[in-house]
């Protein structure tokens, strides 16, 4: 019973997957590609532990279950702020209009 | 009396009535959290806006990928041995993880859009949209 449980489940998960990869194909703007690439980061470490269940290897399988899901929070943290400090060309080159914070005494 | 019921728990074999509710609660578990997986992913191909896509991917990622992990750390347990229980302490501690990191995850990209400038959908985008769909199929 539970072979036959993680192998519909992992099938079914790679099915759902189909959805969220056309997202990341199409997407408009390249923050639903970074969305749909997390999505399919967190169902990952789901299906690591799946893939352990059908080997009898949990415990190896967990471990790299937890390492999958602090990369994948770690590379949506980056990426965000990545996204946040970017800024077009041509207005690098200009002189900054805004005046500058005056440093505290 | 509690350490002769604990010991008879411990020997008793996987397919005893006790461990086939604890099976049954986690595959239970792990077919609701598919249901709430099916949401996300419908949520992300028919919904119209970013914010609203990251509406669907957050809560329901979060919520799905709990309930499978929870479900797989009860389908696991088959005796009450320190493994087992590591086990299951180990898959919890994924649990608790995902349930801090997704929703913190969310929050910064979805800071990151709107500060990026990327506008939520409007009543009058809607209309738009309606209409220049409305407009090819009627020609």
């Amino acid at each position: 019973m539970k072979e036959w449980f993680a192998i519909i489940m992992g099938a079914s998960l790679l099915v759902l997957m189909i959805p969220i990869l056309y997202r990341i194909v199409v997407g408009p703007t390249g923050f639903d590609r970074i969305l749909g690439v997390n999505v399919i980061g967190t169902k990952t470490a789901v299906i690591l532990v799946i893939i352990g269940t059908l080997f009898d290897r949990v415990d190896m399988f967990v471990d790299f279950a937890i390492a999958y899901a602090l990369l994948n929070f770690v590379g949506a943290i980056v990426v965000s702020r990545y996204f946040n400090r970017t800024v077009p060309l041509q207005e690098m080159e200009k002189p900054k209009s805004r005046p500058r914070r005056r440093a505290r005494s | 009396m509690i350490e002769c019921i604990a010991s008879t728990v411990a020997t008793e074999s996987a397919n005893s009535p006790g461990w086939f509710l604890v099976h049954a609660v986690g595959v239970a578990m792990g077919s609701v959290g598919l249901v709430f997986f099916l949401g996300t992913a419908v949520g992300m191909v028919r919904f119209p806006d970013f914010y609203t896509r990251m509406h669907a991917a957050g809560k329901g990622d979060t919520l799905s990928t709990m309930l499978m992990l929870g479900g797989f750390g009860l389908v696991m347990m088959e005796d009450f041995s320190l493994s087992s229980w590591l086990l299951l302490l180990k898959i919890l501690g994924i649990v608790l993880f995902i349930f801090i990191t997704t929703p913190t995850s969310s929050h910064a990209l979805m800071r990151a859009a709107f500060e990026d400038d990327e506008m939520p959908l409007g009543e009058n985008d809607l209309e738009k949209r309606r209409k220049s769909r409305r407009g090819p199929s009627a020609k």
